[in-house]
């Protein structure tokens, strides 16, 4: 009993991330002046920021790749290192190495800002998501709406590229793109509002926290369930991915918004359209199974003891992972959603379910039919 | 209480600090870019990328209204959602009465959309 108590606490110190930033930011500021120690902490978190980001989003594309190969049973990357685990760097130095093309009729400011916006917008909301106990880098109390409103930015940015390349077929595309996100977003933001009513508080640590017991799919059961469907769909036209992509449909649109940007300035919408399928996942994880929480069985002790040893970065990495498969399948399983029927979908079914729903939790809540 | 991120600094140093580290992603990425890729002038490559006619008029053009449309009934619904993220907070607490008050606000959301709908707004047509 004992000894295992000493496991379970020592297994703690280790996952808690909290504290290790503590030591390491107190040993900075016994070596240097508090003003020097917080400006590198700073820099450190930028850096290691830009290359989390960065090898996710790599790391995404070739997953993508991978599992849309095994969909339709093609091997998938395979030649530029082991199981093509290169791949995915090879393509970003291509696109670096390839020419970036000057063109004449464009409005030359907003079509230089768009990326810039498209890729703050997704850094943003990427910085505000638990990767682990204590290991969050925007610790808002209202976290989670800090994400939705970031992750509108993004539309903008998407509007202006497609906009200032004065062309007709990015122009239909930044369109329908700022439609369906426009309009999906606003699933999003009811289904996860579902879920603060539930957890009464915005802040994502504490969300995480309070699916201790049970994750909220299991405690808020049907209120969450229908929350979390409506989610991944409207999370899935949310990335403009799957049977949503009609703004970048290949047969009438060529590449949709991004048709005129060339080498690496189209390698950053690429980039960010990859990172936000892993923030839809992330925040479906964090929201509706437990963020970086281990996988526990009440009552079975031995089994949640062993889970309890997967570091938690790693359960949250999982979590979404396995969400992001489940988008990635729905690309291979339904044919391409038309317009009018892409806004129908939206406005006369999910909107109003969600609004029913909402009704409903508010309702298990007073009655506290809830686990 | 001011929550306190990673480190003991306030979080929105470090919101500042992915604002600028996205920056700092773009403006790399594009530097490096200029640095290593080729470059070359031709007349075509400046064109817009359409079928391979000329492109006949600007199309900074206008565009179907239906999108305006959605665009103000999302407006609309997200104002209104965003007014229900403070009592979704402290609902528990609030009680009755907020849920009361909550509940007219909502019947007129409700309302609304009904309202659209019957009038056809959500029909692309």
């Amino acid at each position: 009993m004992g000894s295992e108590q000493l496991i379970q606490s020592s297994s703690l110190t280790v996952d808690d991330f909290g504290s290790w930033t503590a030591a390491f930011d107190s040993m900075l500021n016994s070596w240097m002046p508090s003003w020097c120690a917080t400006l590198l902490e700073c820099v450190l978190v930028g850096v290691g920021l830009l290359l989390v980001y960065a090898l996710l989003a790599l790391f995404y594309i070739l997953y993508e790749r991978k599992v849309c190969a095994y969909f339709q049973c093609r091997l998938g990357p395979n030649r530029v290192g082991p199981w093509g685990l290169f791949q995915a760097f090879a393509d970003m130095f291509k696109m670096l190495i390839k020419e970036i093309i000057e063109l004449k009729h464009i409005d030359k400011f907003l079509f230089a800002l768009a990326p810039y916006l498209v890729i703050i917008a997704s850094m943003l909301c990427f910085a505000v998501l638990p990767w682990g106990n204590g290991l969050q880098i925007i610790n808002f109390n209202i976290g989670i709406f800090f994400l939705l409103a970031c992750s509108s930015i993004g539309v903008l940015g998407i509007l202006l590229a497609g906009w200032s390349s004065n062309n007709k077929f990015t122009l239909v595309g930044a369109l329908r793109s700022g439609s369906q996100m426009v309009s999906y977003e606003l699933s999003v933001g009811l289904s996860i509002l579902t879920m603060c009513c539930f957890a009464g508080t915005l802040d994502v640590a504490e969300i995480v926290n309070a699916q201790r017991d049970h994750w909220f799919i299991v405690s808020a059961h049907v209120p969450a369930i229908i929350a979390f469907l409506i989610y991944l769909v409207a999370g899935t036209a949310e990335t403009n991915r799957g049977p949503f992509d009609l703004p970048e449909a290949e047969s009438e649109l060529t590449a949709g918004y991004h048709t005129e940007y060339s080498g690496i300035h189209f390698g950053f919408f690429y980039l960010a359209e990859y990172l936000n399928l892993f923030i839809v996942s992330g925040v479906a994880a964090l929201m509706f199974f437990g963020g970086w929480l281990p996988f526990n069985i009440e009552g079975w002790d031995g089994f949640n003891h062993i889970m309890g040893y997967i570091p938690s970065v790693l359960w949250f990495l999982i979590k979404a992972f396995i969400i992001s498969f489940v988008i990635i399948w729905f690309k291979w399983t339904f044919p391409r959603l038309r317009i009018d029927q892409l806004l129908k979908l939206e406005w006369k079914y999910l909107l109003p379910i969600n609004l029913f729903n909402l009704v409903l939790m508010t309702v298990i809540i007073l009655t506290g039919f809830h686990f | 209480m001011i929550s306190l991120g990673i480190f003991g600094i306030e979080p929105v140093v470090f919101a500042i600090v992915a604002l600028f580290t996205g920056i700092a992603l773009v403006g790399l990425a594009l530097w490096i870019a200029k640095l290593i890729s080729p470059r070359s002038y031709n007349v075509q490559k400046g064109e817009a990328y359409e079928c391979g006619i000329p492109t006949r008029g600007s199309s900074m053009t206008r565009f179907h209204v239906g999108y305006y449309l959605f665009a103000i009934l999302f407006l609309m619904f997200d104002v209104e959602t965003v007014f229900l993220f403070p009592w979704a907070v402290k609902m528990k607490e609030l009680g009755m009465g907020a849920i009361a008050c909550v509940a007219v606000f909502f019947a007129i959301l409700v309302l609304g959309l009904v309202y659209a709908w019957r009038k056809g707004a959500l029909e692309w047509k």
